[in-house]
């Protein structure tokens, strides 16, 4: 025993001292109170480390527990363990090439980053983006939703018990995956969205697969909701734990389904349409009380209305070209190469010095599947951005763990990082 | 968004109310407006416009460390500001020297700046007077030196290995 527990307050006492009240001395004498304190010895805290690696923390995150009993007194996220140092790789990289840094910080919506960065860049260029590409890239981007609300479906209901959950939703997402592949030659981290439009058109073949999957989907989410939404365990699990107030929620700043599902039916995508968002009709689905499982059920009927949207998209998809025609920002079409000398330089300069984006700085918020991503650019002048920052939603997101858990069982407090979502990659960067 | 008027009336309301001093200087920028303020001046006037401007914005989403080197004073601290009621952005802005690098902390106002005003003093080793837990977020807590820092070089940093774990300096402090 170190002192750190005599202090009349435990929850006083910084982290890091915490860390060290665990102990394997034997104690003099059992069941007496500790001196300066109400506590006996059996209803002293207790500090426990729960990972970096535990398969219920998705990803390397640490939480620093303290318990009386079963009941989180107190919770310290500790994160860092997957930083990579994207940013300071992106300063390092022409803006083009930036775009695969950017996709694998939240590793499982990387049509988001991608996306959140080149509408920055093209902010900062003035460039306008032809419409097919608006339409190729919101056609992505929801794709790209549902196969992150689909991998979250899967690994939450994993860690609330329900194993066969995960093979069904990775055999969606593997569908949305067969898509990705076909229209960009990537599974993950696809390098499809590019400044100025996207990397390539649809392929042939490619909208008959697309609808074919929108007309599975949504009988396979019926299934899903019927096989957790009427299980007595999950029930018992979700509802009515770890509730936190909206106003509690918007001055920790989170946004996205948890803000949702306690009815502020605060979405970009409808308040501040970007892209091509306000042509389409679609609901935000929003909850009542703000606990998990509204955020449960917020997520998986935004997965209906994001097919709804890919549909609309889909049906309404104008011609036109898939990128800028504006050479010195993107590349001309390969067949142009053998041709013409103007495309031959153009392409020659693109790729080995990149383009020049004026000094500025701009701020892109997106509406990611974890809520807003922002992208703040500064540029110098140069061909390499001088800063990239991203406001990552996981990373403000996890900023409410404490509130979710204290007072709460252990096991709430797996369901509530289950349903809180947060993706170590884009938390550490 | 305020357009560029709608900003110089903001300038204008914070000057009349905080001070002249208060707001340095004012940028619009592609549809983004950017309120300049002192240093010493970023909580008095972020409380004024979360809680008494005539619009206010009572949200921070997020909060950006940059350095703008080899201009002077070199780092920034970039606050955005939202108003879900108006959808409306506001940028506040603030620039500290290398050498005091000093802001104060607004988590009291915006509990959500506590891990970004933390990611922000990691990467850039901005202080923020009145941080409740002012200590470094994603780099090891016994790492020298600010990352992010234009200044800082890329890589050329030992990795940590079983065998040359004893000769990596400081890996025992």
């Amino acid at each position: 025993m170190t002192d750190v527990e005599h202090t009349h307050d435990p929850l006083a006492v910084p982290y890091r001292e915490r860390e060290q009240s665990v102990s394997m001395e034997r104690m003099d004498e059992p069941g007496a109170p500790i001196p300066g304190s109400e506590l006996d010895e059996y209803s002293e805290l207790f500090t426990i480390n729960i990972g970096p690696h535990h398969p219920a923390t998705h990803g390397v995150l640490r939480l620093l527990t303290t318990l009386e009993g079963e009941i989180v007194k107190d919770v310290v996220p500790i994160i860092g363990y997957l930083h990579t140092g994207i940013e300071k790789s992106c300063e390092d990289q022409q803006y083009w090439k930036v775009i695969p840094f950017v996709e694998r910080m939240d590793y499982l919506s990387y049509y988001f980053n991608a996306t959140a960065f080149c509408m920055a860049v093209e902010k900062l260029l003035d460039e306008e983006v032809p419409q097919r590409a608006q339409y190729l890239r919101v056609i992505h981007l929801e794709l790209n939703r549902i196969a992150s609300h689909l991998f979250w479906l899967g690994t939450s209901a994993l860690d609330l018990g329900a194993i066969t959950m995960l093979w069904w939703a990775l055999r969606d997402r593997d569908m949305i995956l067969d898509l990705f592949e076909m229209s960009s030659g990537q599974r993950l981290h696809t390098r499809y969205i590019q400044v100025g439009g996207v990397f390539e058109d649809l392929p042939p073949g490619w909208d008959t697969k697309c609808r074919e999957f929108l007309a599975r989907m949504p009988s396979r989410i019926d299934q899903y909701e019927a096989l957790l939404d009427r299980n007595e365990i999950l029930l018992q699990r979700l509802k009515n734990t770890g509730v936190v107030s909206e106003e509690r929620l918007l001055e920790l700043g989170i946004t996205g389904p948890l803000l949702r599902a306690t009815g502020n039916p605060w979405d970009l995508r409808k308040a501040d349409p970007y892209s091509c968002y306000d042509h389409f009709d679609f609901k935000i689905p929003v909850g009542t009380t703000g606990d998990n499982y509204d955020r449960f059920r917020v997520r998986m009927a935004e997965m209906r209305e994001s097919l709804k949207i890919i549909e609309q998209a889909l049906d309404g998809l104008p011609e036109g070209q898939y990128i800028s025609d504006n050479r010195k920002i993107a590349l001309p079409p390969r067949h142009e190469l053998a041709t013409s000398m103007e495309a031959l330089i153009h392409h020659f300069k693109l790729v080995t010095e990149g383009f020049r984006v004026p000094p500025g700085e701009v701020y892109q918020p997106i509406e990611a599947p974890r809520g807003e991503l922002g992208c703040y650019v500064l540029a110098d002048g140069s061909s390499k951005p001088a800063r990239v920052h991203f406001r990552d939603t996981s990373f403000v997101n996890l900023q409410m763990l404490p509130d979710m858990s204290k007072g709460h069982l252990l096991a709430d407090m797996i369901a509530g990082v289950a349903m809180l979502d947060p993706i170590i990659g884009g938390v550490d960067r | 968004m305020p357009d560029a008027t709608g900003l110089e009336l903001i300038a204008a309301e914070v000057r009349e109310q905080l001070g002249h001093e208060t707001v340095v200087d004012t940028e619009f920028f592609r549809g983004r407006a950017t309120l300049q303020v002192n240093p010493a001046s970023v909580r008095d006037v972020l409380r004024y416009l979360k809680e008494e401007a005539g619009e206010t914005f009572p949200h921070l989403m997020s909060v950006h460390g940059c350095d703008y080197l080899p201009e002077e004073p070199r780092l920034g601290v970039h606050y955005q500001l939202l108003s879900m009621e108006r959808v409306d952005r506001l940028n506040v802005k603030t620039r500290v020297t290398v050498e005091d690098p000093a802001v104060p902390s607004v988590v009291d106002l915006f509990p959500t700046a506590n891990f970004q005003e933390r990611e922000v003093y990691d990467m850039f080793g901005v202080e923020f007077d009145g941080h409740p837990d002012p200590r470094r977020i994603l780099m090891p807590e016994d790492y020298v030196g600010h990352p992010q820092r234009r200044d800082f070089p890329m890589g050329g940093e030992e990795v940590l290995f079983t065998f040359n774990e004893h000769q990596v300096p400081r890996w025992y402090d």
